[in-house]
């Protein structure tokens, strides 16, 4: 059993107890306990199960590397699955549960998953879905489902109850990872004068190094952490932050820290995670290593843990994993781990070096202390279900006959030590294989490369491959130096702090044990815990071809869950080098991607949620609009009315009401949201000209003229009404959504490609409120209104003036986009709403309505007018949609003009613009199909045409639509079938795209 | 993540500030081009794993277009120039051929 002992545990207050719930089950713990340290005492071994086989598996790490003891933690708007036992912070109240068993962590029925494994190998998934069996449906599918995902999603209605934060902050130096390196060469850089930000994932300073033991200086490595510490807090140029995981390095020394503030503390106030969002000259990553577990039979038993995580939970916590312990190891590091349970009192039943030769003064100590050392042996497999029982022990250089049953109830595994290469490796930094350590290490001279074009990241400590704490120190204390140097400062000479530990003998790589272990037991080594990936499935993909690393992963899942390979991934590719009779660092490893563990999605989010997800653009009558009804429609950034509800009102009867008061009275339209652009100079007319597919530097003073606009590719990109306001002055009308980007379009074209013409473009949409009068009355109110002469005299169709109505400033345009007498008349913004109430209240008499952007759309249908966005969708031309007229033959040049004569462009079968009158009045489906004669190469019907617009026409009594058809213009009459999503078939016939007032009589009154 | 120094407003500029505008030099082929001048201008591009020559706008900040020469398989960045130009400066291409002697991309070297 695994109990806390009375000794030990640097880390914990026993004066402070805690209480907290594992699956309901109320239990004790202290403060500064993990919950996996704290579930350790409670006896809790096994702490959830696996992914695919649903095995047992218990903790078996110590840090941010551990795979199996994922759990979900909180209630309600709280809960999280898959959060780490062993980096999450015990406090009063925690509630966890675990993960990936049905009905019961001790009695799961997917289990027998482990029964069928021989049936669910490497590569199961691919190969079932590329042969669909009755077996599959009826068997296989139902089971996965039921044992599909890992831990629980929120349930639906869950709303996140906390805040977050993004932090952007700028640094001469990031150094990530608090451990002695990190502290020494953030110590040493920060001497330098540079900035330095030192982050660190754990909520201690100092790493491993105190657990390991050794003296700074002659003195314990704890009072050297203690000092350099508090060294470093009293510096005006040092920021420090513990709980701050350097999630990632990218482009030009980006990195991302990713805070916990109060997951250890859930009342605390302010936010929970913070996204440090980090600009760094040089980065340090002093990341400290990871000890690799050994391949054996049964290594995933509850009760086998890496062995310096077994020293942790006894150093740190006061914890001891078992009572009788077996330790197996390829290196002299396990000793301290082997002599730590020792000293706790835990018995110690036997070493099982790998080596031959056994090791070298740890080893000595070790027996000295009484322990039984076997050198050359090996674990030939571990025994027990929910718990280890007992580990049968052979020859290292042998099949796996087992000579001795040895009794315990845990095992600490070590297969040496590999650094944290993951940031280093993020942004490009290669590795280089270390062939007495048997271990990937970051190469210094082939680094991630900055703006400068050198390197910007540098390694300290053991994340340099540096193990042992003389080497840490002096590599640390190098790459702080190096780091502030490179980022501009000189640092200071100064003396290395000396570190003095037991010298160890060389550590031999051991990817199996035993070395020729037999397929019963290599089905039985497990190298992915979280995934289930065994020796044997690495040893299978091989065998049917896999040879690259990043597929056999693909194909096996091999480092591809939550933990990303932490502890499999160097196994994984060696069983693999093997299997292909290749060297290790011909294969190579997989890529290390951010975030290093995984961070939160409210992290990433940061503050934007809710209503600061995306500020909206609101027009000066926006509230006018939200007190009367408005029905909203998102409309780029800005909401637009799609129609103003009345009491009792369906969105349909609103619009109906709204398109008929039109048509035959009066109607307002907040048109504030059009793109208002303003081009002038000696050069405008001849940029416009540019831009524009018809000819505007010929627009007299005073005059309207509407507009095509066409990317170099010659599709359609904008249209709208330009209006000539002086002899350099134009204004342009873009789309509610293009103005911005036809903005830049301008500004693209001017900066680059006719710098030397003299023309300026500002966007003065959000200048003026714009307000469209529109509908028979709509003369009569501004008349009411009084000030300019509006007549049909003074103010022609497709004329602007600027002048009074009423007590208001008003630029007046006589354009139409509805067919009926309308004026767009622009006001100040900060006048808009008054401008608005003083047509509504003089507009009562005639009849007044406020119309939405449905009734809009409607309108211009019924008069053929085409929609950006509707007709258009960056395949359409203007040919296509009837608009020859707007296209200049006198012009040499326009954006377009030479796409627009491509062999494509000028086919005669592309699809045109036609009107479409279903034959039953009814409303065609928007998007619909026109199908004709046969069907292509995959057997579905031909097409022949679209519908682009398609709208019920109150004023007509039936469905209206447009749509682009084969030939269409030429199809008069015909009618088109038109096939729905549901069976039903659509009859259409091809008309005329206007149907209302042909002959423009109503507007031009 | 790149830092770009917009070389109007002399910013060293965030990437999440930037927009980014394809290749540099591109030659616009309008009416009386030929259909592979047309083909060149609107749809060749280079591709180079190296040095390479792209457009860019500060689009969060100045609002100017400007020319980036960087390294795409390293990010070093060489310079950064006025849009206004239908080649590379000298100082540019000097600061290439010190980072990188023998190089080329299209007709430049
Ligand atoms: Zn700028």
């Amino acid at each position: 059993m695994s109990t806390r002992l009375p000794s030990h545990g640097r880390l914990i207050d026993r004066s402070a107890q805690v209480t907290f719930t594992f699956n309901g089950a109320t239990m004790r713990g202290y403060a500064g306990d993990t919950l996996a340290s704290a579930l350790l005492a409670n006896d809790r071994m096994m702490v959830g199960r696996s992914f695919k086989y649903h095995r047992p598996r218990g903790v078996v790490a110590s840090g941010a590397e551990e795979p199996n003891a994922l759990v979900g933690l909180g209630q309600g708007n709280r809960f999280e699955p898959n959060q780490r036992a062993t980096t999450t912070e015990l406090f009063d109240g925690l509630t966890a549960v675990s993960q990936n068993h049905w009905p019961s962590l001790d009695f799961d029925i997917g289990a027998v998953n482990t029964a069928l494994a021989r049936f669910l190998p490497a590569g199961f998934y691919y190969k079932m879905f590329i042969h669909p069996q009755p077996f599959w449906k009826h068997v296989y599918e139902p089971f996965i489902r039921k044992s599909a995902g890992l831990g629980r999603a929120p349930d639906s209605e869950a709303r996140d109850a906390d805040t977050y934060e993004h932090f952007h902050v700028q640094t001469d130096i990031l150094v990530i990872g608090g451990g002695v390196a990190g502290l020494l060469a953030a110590r040493n850089a920060a001497l330098s004068g540079a900035r330095v930000l030192l982050i660190e994932q754990t909520a201690h300073w100092g790493g491993r190094a105190p657990v390991d033991g050794g003296t700074v200086d002659g003195a314990p490595v704890d009072k050297f952490v203690e000092q350099i510490v508090s060294e470093l807090e009293t510096m005006a140029n040092v920021t420090m932050r513990l709980r701050c995981m350097g999630a990632g390095v990218y482009d030009h020394g980006y990195a991302l820290g990713y805070e916990r503030l109060t997951d250890h503390d859930p009342d605390a106030p302010g936010p929970r995670h913070r996204l440090w969002r980090i600009r760094a000259r040089r980065i340090v990553t002093a990341t400290g290593a990871i000890e690799r577990p050994l391949s054996f039979a049964g290594n995933d038993v509850p009760g086998v843990m890496l062995a310096g995580a077994m020293r942790d939970y006894v150093v740190n916590w006061g914890v001891a994993p078992g009572r009788r312990v077996v330790v197996a190891t390829n290196n002299d590091d396990a000793y301290r781990t082997a002599i730590t349970l020792k000293q706790a009192g835990v018995d110690v039943v036997r070493v099982l070096d790998a080596r031959a030769a056994g090791g070298g003064a740890l080893m000595e100590e070790a027996r000295s202390l009484g322990i039984r050392v076997d050198p050359g042996r090996a674990i030939a497999k571990v025994s027990g279900g929910k718990r280890v029982k007992k580990v049968a022990i052979c020859n290292q250089d042998g099949i796996g006959g087992a000579r001795e049953d040895l009794s315990c109830d845990a095992v600490a595994m070590s297969g040496g030590w590999s650094p944290v290469v993951h940031l280093w490796s993020h942004c490009g930094g290669k590795l280089a294989w270390d062939e007495d350590r048997a271990h990937f290490r970051p190469d210094p001279d082939r680094p991630p490369l900055g703006a400068d074009g050198r390197g910007f990241v540098v390694t300290a400590g053991a994340a340099s491959g540096a193990l042992a704490l003389d080497a840490v120190l002096d590599d640390a204390a190098a790459a702080g130096k190096a780091a502030a140097k490179a980022a501009g400062h000189s640092p200071r000479r100064g003396k290395t702090p000396r570190g003095e530990t037991t010298p160890e003998a060389a550590m031999e790589p051991v990817w199996l044990m035993p070395a020729r272990a037999d397929t019963p037991l290599r089905m039985k080594s497990w190298l992915d815990f979280q995934n289930d990936v065994k020796v044997s499935d690495v040893q299978l993909a091989a065998r049917e071809g896999y040879e690259s690393v990043e597929h056999t992963k693909r194909y096996t899942t091999l480092g591809m869950a939550t933990d990303q390979g932490k502890l499999s991934n160097i196994n994984g590719l060696a069983i693999l080098a093997d299997a292909l009779e290749a060297e290790i660092p011909k294969v190579g490893t997989t890529t290390f991607r951010p975030p290093y563990t995984p961070i939160s999605m409210g992290a990433i989010a940061g503050e934007a949620r809710g209503e600061v997800f995306q500020p909206i653009r609101r027009t000066p009558m926006h509230d006018w609009h939200e007190r009367n009804g408005a029905d909203w429609e998102p409309v780029g950034h800005w909401r637009r009315p799609f129609t103003y509800l009345r009491p009792g009102e369906t969105v349909h009867d609103a619009v109906n009401r709204e398109v008929k008061n039109t048509r035959e009275n009066l109607g307002l339209l907040d048109a504030s949201t059009l793109g208002k652009l303003v081009v002038k100079g000696p050069d405008a007319g001849r940029f416009l000209d540019m831009m524009y597919t018809n000819m505007m530097s010929t627009l007299k003073v005073g005059k309207c003229r509407y507009g095509l606009m066409c990317s170099e590719n010659g599709f359609l990109i904008d249209d709208g009404v330009v209006a000539r306001i002086d002899e350099d002055t134009w204004l342009c009308h873009t789309t509610t959504g293009g103005a911005e980007h036809i903005h830049a379009h301008m500004e693209e074209w001017l900066q680059t490609e006719w710098w030397d013409w003299k023309v300026h473009v500002a966007n003065l949409t959000e200048q003026y409120a714009q307000v469209a009068v529109v509908g028979p009355n709509a003369r009569k109110v501004l008349e009411t209104l009084g000030g300019m002469d509006l007549s049909k005299e003074a103010l022609a169709f497709m004329e602007w003036k600027d002048g009074r109505i009423g007590e208001f400033d008003a630029r007046v345009y006589r354009i139409s986009f509805s067919g009926e007498l309308s004026y767009e008349i622009a006001v100040p913004a900060s006048k808009g709403q008054a401008f608005w109430d003083a047509l509504i209240e003089a507009g009562r008499a005639f009849g007044v309505m406020p119309y939405g952007t449905e009734c809009l759309h409607i309108l211009r249908a019924e008069k053929g007018f085409i929609m950006i966005g509707d007709e258009t969708d960056g395949t359409v031309i203007p040919q296509d949609l009837g608009l020859s007229w707007a296209i200049s033959k006198k012009k040499e040049d326009f954006l377009g003009k030479r796409a627009q004569q491509r062999s494509h462009m000028t086919d005669p079968n592309r699809w045109k613009l036609v009107g479409l009158e279903t034959v039953d009045g009814s409303v065609l489906p928007d998007g619909a199909y026109a199908v004709g004669e046969g069907v292509n190469a995959n057997g579905q019907r031909n097409t022949v045409g679209r519908v682009t617009s398609t709208y019920h026409s109150a004023n007509l009594g039936r469905g209206i639509a447009m749509g682009l058809v084969l030939n269409g213009p030429d199809r008069m009459g015909e009618v088109l079938e038109f096939p729905g999503t549901d069976g039903t078939v659509f009859k259409a016939k091809i008309v005329d795209p206007v149907v209302y007032d042909k002959d423009g009589e109503k507007q031009n009154v | 993540m790149l830092i770009l120094r917009c070389p109007y407003c002399g910013n060293d500029v965030d990437e999440t500030d930037l927009a980014p505008g394809g290749e540099a030099h591109i030659r616009r082929h309008g009416p009386g081009s030929t259909d592979a001048e047309l083909t060149d201008y609107l749809f060749q591009r280079e591709n180079p794993r190296g040095v390479h020559f792209e457009r860019w706008r500060h689009a969060a900040g100045c609002g100017k277009w400007f020319h980036a020469a960087r390294a795409t398989d390293t990010l070093q960045v060489f310079g950064t120039y006025s849009a206004q130009t239908t080649e590379p400066p000298q100082e540019i291409r000097d600061a290439i051929t010190k980072a990188r002697p023998g190089w080329s991309w299209r007709e430049f070297s």
